[in-house]
């Protein structure tokens, strides 16, 4: 009989991890006709699916698993490309080539994608680990949360991001008492500008929820099996909960690539094209720190991770490394659409397009009088039209941002002829 | 099940099959038809499922509403008869459409 250090299996492009930028780089792969073997390895059960609805429209019931299945279960049945469910791989060889996961399989690849993503950040507050306390971050946490939601009347949500707020307009639709903690003194902080943080407060208090800046929790307090049945502030004073969101960011999946001697930052370090410092291991999606423009960025969000598989794929073909797109991203609260382009750090001016009173804007950010970002609150137009007057670098005229009737790509500077 | 017949930019047909109220880019990722990616899933965000829906196809398809209109705007080989596909859900006035691919990959 062989022992179990022979006994493996190998495959030309091994992925682990199933979410958005594992599937959408076994379909890149499929559609460039790609000749190797592949094989997706992904620690949860079940067929793969999309994370952006556990916070939208899986959450409010609008949409059931089969509405988020990244695809059908027989994509998967005809796929040349083999996925290895409930797997998770604790281990890497990088000289041998070789994965091993927890139930002790191993396999030797050719090229090893990390596409592993991470772990919601847990709070080590007292009290955490109660019944009724979630983080969002997987199917089973929605469906728990679902379920507690159903019996609960008061929700309180810590943390003021995008997974909080699209959770609390989630609650609010399913009749639950909400309250956002946000330790900074306004909303999305570090990822938008005051115009835009203040448009969301007042709409998610419009609809009834209760704001608490600069504060934060001290304790989830409850017990037995019931669990939370509320939360102690640092003040003392105790606000009645049923449910308790913890959404305070991602810890990027690293262990077992440092383990074997990744050199790992902010997430997995990767070059241009995503190589990682081990041979023949790239890393993709929201556990890479990728090299762009002088600097790193890690970035979590839908586009990034399709952009990232997209460019790995021609990578693993051979051809020429296409251009980086903008990223992108998007967020549905309530019946406000948030489009989002580029990436605003560096700005040296803010402009306001229309008022945001009305519900429809967009706040561009620039720097040495180009485009670098723009924030797009159900205004389309702005958003499909600063990808391009991102990309092109062209300067652009104040006036003509300052004013929501002249169209965006009709804003750039007049070139003089030589 | 209602046919969709798509056309991919290399001119390979993909005869494929969508089930009532399902949108026409769904059933094309799940065929990896090259050139439709449906990035946002969806959402009408990104663009990545755009098409040219045949002449005698047209009318039955409809017309794109003001933000399928904008996003259309931006995209790569814009044509009269051009519609993101996410937008479009099979019904039985649909059954048998055909379709090409607009965008690269």
């Amino acid at each position: 009989m062989a022992s179990t250090s022979e006994v493996e299996e190998r495959a030309d492009v091994v992925i682990v991890g199933a979410g958005h930028a594992g599937v959408q780089l076994v379909s890149a792969l499929a559609k460039k006709q790609f000749a190797g073997s592949v094989v997706m390895i992904e620690a949860e059960e079940g067929y793969p699916y999309e994370r952006p609805p556990l916070s939208k429209g899986y959450f409010s019931g609008e949409q059931q698993l089969g509405d988020i299945l990244f695809r059908s279960p027989d994509y998967w049945g005809n796929s040349p490309a083999r996925l290895m469910t409930g797997e998770t791989v604790i281990r890497v060889n990088a000289d041998e080539h070789l994965v091993e996961t927890a139930t002790g399989r191993k396999l030797r690849y050719e090229s090893l994608i990390w596409a592993a993503g991470g772990n919601a950040r847990s709070l080590p507050l007292p009290g955490a680990d109660l019944a009724g306390v979630y983080y969002i971050r997987t199917l089973a946490d929605a469906d728990a949360l679902k379920l507690r939601a159903e019996k609960s009347a008061r929700a309180v949500i810590i943390g003021g991001g995008y997974i909080g707020l699209e959770s609390a307009a989630a609650l609010r639709k399913a009749g639950l008492a909400v309250t956002i903690f946000e330790a900074a003194d306004r909303l999305l902080a570090r990822v938008t500008s005051g115009p835009v943080s203040e448009f969301f407060r007042k709409l998610h208090v419009e609809r009834g929820v209760e704001f608490r800046f600069g504060q934060s929790v001290a304790a989830i307090i409850g017990e037995g099996a019931h669990g939370v049945t509320g939360v102690r502030l640092a003040s003392d004073e105790i606000l009645p909960a049923d449910l308790v969101i913890i959404g305070v960011g991602l810890l990027p999946n690293v262990d077992v690539l440092a383990a074997a001697g990744c050199a790992t930052g902010n997430g997995i370090v990767v070059d241009e094209v995503h190589r990682t410092s081990l041979p023949d291991i790239y890393a993709i999606g929201d556990c890479a720190s990728f090299a762009s423009a002088g600097g790193y960025h890690r970035l979590e969000s839908v586009p990034n991770a399709t952009e990232h598989a997209q460019i790995l794929a021609g990578v693993l073909m051979g051809e020429q490394p296409r251009q980086r797109a903008v990223p992108w991203f998007w967020s549905d609260q309530y019946d406000v659409k948030l489009k989002t382009v580029g990436l605003l750090s560096g700005h040296d001016a803010v402009v306001v397009r229309g008022n945001p009173d009305s519900g429809a804007f967009s706040v561009a950010y620039l720097r040495d009088g180009r485009l670098i970002a723009l924030d797009a609150i159900n205004a389309t137009a702005d958003f499909a039209q600063a990808r391009l007057l991102i990309e092109s670098g062209a300067p652009v005229d104040y006036e003509r941002l300052v004013n929501p009737t002249i169209k965006l790509k009709d804003c750039t500077t007049p070139r003089v002829a030589a | 099940m209602y046919r969709i017949n798509i056309i991919d930019a290399r001119g390979t047909l993909h005869e494929l099959e969508g089930a009532d109220g399902q949108n026409i880019m769904a059933v094309a990722v799940d065929h990896d038809v090259p050139g439709i990616v449906g990035e946002c899933g969806g959402d009408m965000s990104c663009g990545t499922c755009h098409v040219h829906i045949e002449d005698t196809w047209q009318q039955a398809a409809g017309q794109p509403d003001a933000d399928e209109t904008d996003m259309l705007e931006v995209v790569d080989n814009l044509q009269p008869n051009s519609r993101l596909c996410c937008q479009i859900r099979m019904s039985s006035s649909l059954d048998g459409i055909t379709l090409k691919v607009a965008g690269t990959e």
